[in-house]
């Protein structure tokens, strides 16, 4: 409970989290860009998925829980941040903070709204683009239903938006998170920095490559 | 009257160690009946209070600071000296003492100088073990430097801030005793009296800086740490908020005030730029180690130092001081480079600056090995004057530093007033008539750490505990006291703010009672004096009110102070009819401009005892005997 | 020779916070600063300005000053929006007017954070940060009975690492400059003064423990790693020191 209380020990829970949801969206990615493999190989990566039964749903209950930990203690921390600093100064020049690092708590919470769309659309299938054609043809075709959805102009600049704002949120957090946890000193500090952001970077090019080959239409049936 | 130091009798190698268990011992059950008030949060003052905290005493400490961390023991950049032997060049306790007592030209008392040199070394041990980051060579051991006024390595330090780290060392030990409740602290308040019950001090009375309530502190003793008072020449490097107040209140109330007339100055400041200027900056004078002084060697010079070749250059430090060379104690040096622009081969703005050249220490070592030493001192240089020290040579000038002078005390640093003690440069035994370099934070922390705490002892053990309350009349009287001062202050309503007064007041210090001293520079400073002072009360401007935080109060307080003791100052330079370390009398030097002592008739302590306001003080002396080694002509040849 | 231009003078407008109280309303009053040189510090421009305005009978500025060099760390203004100012390893006491122009408009604010409440003006109260030492910023080493000082070496890269943390002035600028009020550099860099050296270790566990419950008693907030505070701090006590302070703390743990 100590640790619970401690304002490090708390971010620390920040870090740890963020650290197995980064490790999930990296996943994630490699999974994903099984797509440019062809129709079969996605579809074959989601049955396997599917096939392992309850891991599955130990693995969602998991990150469920890293998730809720990071987006209560991110709200709770940035409460008390704001209330240690009441009042600003009349001039707000920053001299290191960046944009992504003070828009934490809001790129947090549009991830978070896009996480829920996100799994309504591709996941819970419930969303107009997915509904008639999903339910009605082809429930096990995941390839098929990714380009069904990309093809919308709209919702493929959601997804990308959404992916901008995971660079922003990673490119603070990665760095953020050795800082946290100790690992880091005046020599690795610029360079975890950059990897960081390349990683960040990363994400960015290789989710959004998705939606944007789609609407190239160099990704087809 | 003639004074007594109480000194241990016999050999003076033993004395320490005899005194130590002659005195009377406080029983520990007793002690936490006994409150110790400790006026002054600096060297001194914190390791006092935090050492006397852990014997078990009842103390509260008193700073005017916002924190017990910002006393301007702060400031000291050079280092601390100890006679470890460490470098095993030679030195010794004896060493130490001996070097001190010359430095000081032999005006000070001897058994409190071989006491300094004898726990030197414990304070050092002490400090580490507190984690003060002193330097260290690749071995892990400590690192010694050398410093002015010695011939040996017995300097340790912490980069350019080693009164930095002993003075966060000492709050930190202060710190803990808070935290443990056997000290209370109060920041933010300025002690403007003491309180005397029977002739004995029992108490402080305060101004608390932030609701401007005055009140009292009763205790069983009274312990000053508050430094000196080289800000009544208006421009110094001490601190702004540094004054005389406290221990001219005390001056005041009866303690005898010795030895005024020994002010230091210090040879390596930053040249003063102009009117509006706030304080003067100094850098260690560490950088004399590499550093080489020079002036052109003809008057008027026009070039520009890089472009003046060797030849044109006059190293006069060297040239007249050969064994010691740019390592000349500070006095010396601070003349000799006033005899320099005096002469009319001053550099900079007014002429008033002499070089202190690194290229020769560059080229020999390697930019970055002066860097490494002194980098924090550059920058500092760099930020002020806008200059770089690595490709241009600095230039520096002398300032008033530090004060050798202080309250009298006995040899258990207890002033003429039974239960009011006096610690670091507050009071005036040990350096004589010169301070060294790395003497000062030695001297705060000995006296804090290693003295004070067996010499209250002996006093407490004698008296009874809680003699005197609040509610004591002699309490209320002093209160009372001070809200008229108070009052009177900002009741006068003229034109002119303290900051003018000082400006004036230190016109006629520096000028006069400053490097070089004469009859007539001191009889005209005692003549404008009581005009200073007289058109204050006249004339004086504070703006506010007394409940509340007013700077200009606190001000006008301290430079009202200040102008009354600089009367004392100028009286002692003005009797002191000889010269000795920093007191430079212009009719007393040998032909090669060097001070010239009387020992037959000046060897004495002067202790000066107030009268009343207008009366002239009283004379008392202290007789200096010197067992261990006798008077000589002080020579760095 | 050194090239300083001793007759231009600057005038420059002065955009001062001025509270009576704590508990009292502020506002932003406007000063003008006359005959302004290279060489005055930005204090000594204030006191300028302080003189002028008590001849006007008008209440002088209230701020901290004491040493003005830098070292005792009371001075305390945040100069156009930036604790200190901004420059580089300077304290607002060593900031000099050679580095503003002629008619520039220079705001001037106290430290704003929750733990440092203000007292008058541009004085703020930083109690809290020596409450956070008194929580266990020490060694607990008894006066006297030290074994000697060589006794135990220190190898001189932690004696230098523990020395770069222990250059903090306690001026509190790191706290003023945090987005969120937070005092992590302050306490890391006390924290990592002693982890770094033989005599801190015995009660590093519960001095970080320790230390770090009191900054959060003294209220102020908790770190997200902007590194606003390594920027301002005068002395450059680096960031680095937060994160051996979170390293401590784990540390503690086991």
């Amino acid at each position: 409970m100590r640790f619970l209380s401690s304002s490090v020990g708390r971010k620390v829970l920040m870090a740890i989290t963020g650290f197995f949801m980064l490790f999930f969206v990296t996943v994630h990615l490699l999974g994903n860009s099984s797509i440019f493999i062809g129709p079969g190989a996605l579809n074959t990566y989601a049955e396997k998925l599917h096939s392992l039964g309850p891991l599955v749903w130990i693995f969602r209950g998991f990150m469920f829980l890293m998730l809720a930990v990071h987006v209560f203690f991110g709200i709770m921390l940035t409460l008390e941040n704001s209330a240690a600093n009441p009042s600003k100064y009349a001039i707000g020049r920053k001299l290191k903070a960046t944009f992504a690092s003070e828009t934490m708590i809001w790129t947090g919470v549009l991830l978070l709204s896009f996480l829920v769309y996100h799994l309504l659309q591709f996941t819970v299938r419930v969303t107009p683009d997915i509904m008639p054609d999903a339910v009605a043809n082809r429930p096990g075709d995941v390839y098929k239903m990714v380009l069904g959805s990309f093809r919308i102009t709209t919702i493929s600049l959601v997804y990308v938006a959404a992916m901008a704002t995971l660079f922003l949120h990673l490119s603070h957090g990665i760095q953020s998170l050795f800082q946290t946890v100790g690992c880091s000193n005046d020599k690795t500090l610029p360079k975890v920095t950059m990897v960081g952001k390349l990683v960040s970077a990363l994400f960015l090019v290789g989710y959004s490559a998705i939606p944007v080959l789609i609407l190239a239409g160099i990704l087809k049936n | 009257m003639i004074l007594d130091g109480k000194c241990p009798t016999g050999p003076v190698e033993k004395s320490w160690d005899k005194h130590r268990f002659d005195m009377k011992l406080v029983n520990p059950a007793n002690k936490r009946k006994y409150k110790i008030l400790v006026v002054g949060t600096g060297l001194a003052g914190a390791s006092a209070a935090a050492s006397l905290g852990e014997l078990g005493y009842n103390v509260e400490a008193f700073c005017y600071q916002d924190s017990p961390r910002r006393a301007h023991s702060i400031a000291a950049q050079g280092g601390i000296n100890a006679a470890k032997n460490y470098p095993n060049d030679g030195d010794s306790i004896l060493r130490l003492y001996y070097d001190t007592i010359k430095g000081g030209d032999f005006r000070s008392r001897e058994q409190d100088v071989w006491r300094l040199a004898q726990v030197s070394n414990e304070i050092i041990d002490q400090c580490v073990a507190q984690g003060v980051p002193f330097a260290r060579d690749y071995a892990g051991y400590l690192d010694n430097r050398s410093f002015g006024g010695a011939q040996v390595s017995r300097t340790f330090y912490a980069r350019g801030q080693t009164g930095q780290q002993l003075l966060l060392g000492a709050y930190s030990a202060l710190s803990r005793q808070i935290r443990l409740k056997t000290v209370k602290m109060f920041p933010r308040t300025e002690m403007l009296d003491l309180v005397l019950v029977d002739g004995e001090a029992k108490g402080i009375t305060i101004r608390d800086l932030v609701t401007g309530e005055i009140r009292v502190h009763a205790g069983d003793a009274v312990l000053l740490c508050t430094g000196g008072y080289a800000n009544v020449f208006n421009l110094s490097t001490n601190a702004r908020g540094c004054s005389v107040t406290a221990i001219w209140k005390a001056y005041r109330k009866g303690a005898f005030f010795a030895n005024p007339c020994y002010t230091q100055i210090h040879p390596t400041c930053i040249p003063q730029a102009g009117d509006y200027q706030s304080k003067l900056t100094l850098m260690s004078e560490s950088l004399r180690n590499d550093g080489r002084i020079w002036v052109p060697k003809n008057k008027g010079e026009k070039r520009a130092a890089n472009d003046i070749p060797e030849d044109d250059r006059d190293y006069y430090l060297e040239r007249k001081y050969p064994s010691f060379g740019n390592l000349a104690p500070r006095d010396i040096s601070s003349r000799a480079a006033k005899e320099a622009c005096d002469d009319g081969r001053g550099v900079g703005p007014g002429g008033k600056g002499v070089y202190l050249d690194f290229r020769d220490s560059i080229k020999r070592l390697g930019e970055h090995v002066i860097r490494e030493r002194y980098g924090n001192l550059f920058e500092m240089y760099e930020r002020i004057t806008g200059e770089d020290g690595y490709k241009v040579p600095m230039r520096i000038y002398p300032a008033s530093h530090y004060a050798m002078g202080g309250l009298w005390v006995d040899y258990n640093l207890m002033s003429n007033i039974p239960g009011l003690f006096v610690l670091g440069e507050a009071n005036f035994s040990v350096h004589g008539a010169n301070r060294l370099g790395a003497s000062a934070l030695m001297q705060g922390l000995a006296d804090g750490y290693f003295v004070i705490p067996y010499t209250v002892a002996p006093y407490l053990a004698a008296s009874k505990p809680g003699k005197a309350k609040e509610d004591h009349p002699e309490c209320k009287k002093s209160i009372e006291d001070v809200k008229a001062f108070t009052k009177k202050l900002l009741s006068i309503n003229g034109k002119e703010t303290p900051a003018d007064f000082m400006r004036k007041l230190g016109n006629v210090t520096w000028n006069n009672v400053g490097m070089g001293r004469s009859k007539e520079s001191l009889t005209e400073a005692l003549a404008k004096i009581p005009g200073i002072r007289e058109e204050f009360w006249k004339n004086l401007k504070v703006s506010g009110t007394e409940l509340e935080v007013n700077q200009q109060l606190e001000n006008a307080g301290r430079t009202i102070d200040f102008i009354e003791f600089a009367d004392l100052l100028c009286r002692d330079a003005l009797n002191r009819d000889e010269s000795c370390g920093a007191h430079f009398r212009v009719e007393h030097q040998f032909a090669d401009g060097e001070a010239k002592r009387d020992d037959a008739n000046f060897s004495y302590v002067a202790a000066w005892g107030f009268k009343g306001d207008g009366v002239p003080p009283e004379l008392h002396k202290e007789p200096l005997e010197f067992n261990l080694i006798k008077p000589a002509v002080r020579s760095y040849k | 020779m050194s090239g300083h231009s001793e007759h231009n003078t600057k005038t420059l407008k002065l955009i001062v916070w001025r509270q009576a109280g704590p508990d009292k309303p502020g506002r932003f009053e406007t000063y003008t600063a006359k005959n302004i040189t290279d060489h005055h510090s930005f204090l000594e421009m204030l006191d300028v300005v302080n003189e002028d305005l008590i001849k006007e009978g008008k209440e002088p500025i209230v701020f901290d000053h004491d040493c003005r060099e830098g070292i005792c760390g009371v001075c305390s203004q945040v100069v156009n929006g930036v604790p200190h100012g901004g420059h580089e390893r300077t304290t607002v006491c060593q900031l000099h007017m050679r580095l503003f122009k002629d008619g520039d408009s220079i705001y001037i604010e106290p430290w704003r954070a929750r733990a440092f409440p203000i007292i008058k003006d541009l004085m703020v109260d930083r109690g809290a940060l020596d409450r956070i030492i008194q929580a266990g910023g020490y060694t607990s080493a008894h006066t006297g009975g030290s074994p000697d000082a060589n006794a135990i070496p220190i190898p001189r890269h932690d004696a230098e690492y523990s020395m770069d943390a222990a250059e903090c002035i306690g001026c509190g600028a790191c706290v003023a400059g945090c987005p969120n009020g937070a005092a992590m550099l302050f306490t890391g860099a006390k924290v990592s003064q002693f982890a770094a050296l033989p005599q801190g270790q015995v009660e590093a566990a519960e001095r970080v423990a320790n230390m770090l419950k009191e900054m959060q008693d003294c209220g102020f907030g908790n770190c997200t790693n902007h590194y606003e505070c390594e920027a301002a701090c005068p002395k450059g006590i680096n960031v680095k020191f937060i994160a051996r302070l979170n390293r401590e703390y784990l540390k503690s743990l086991l």
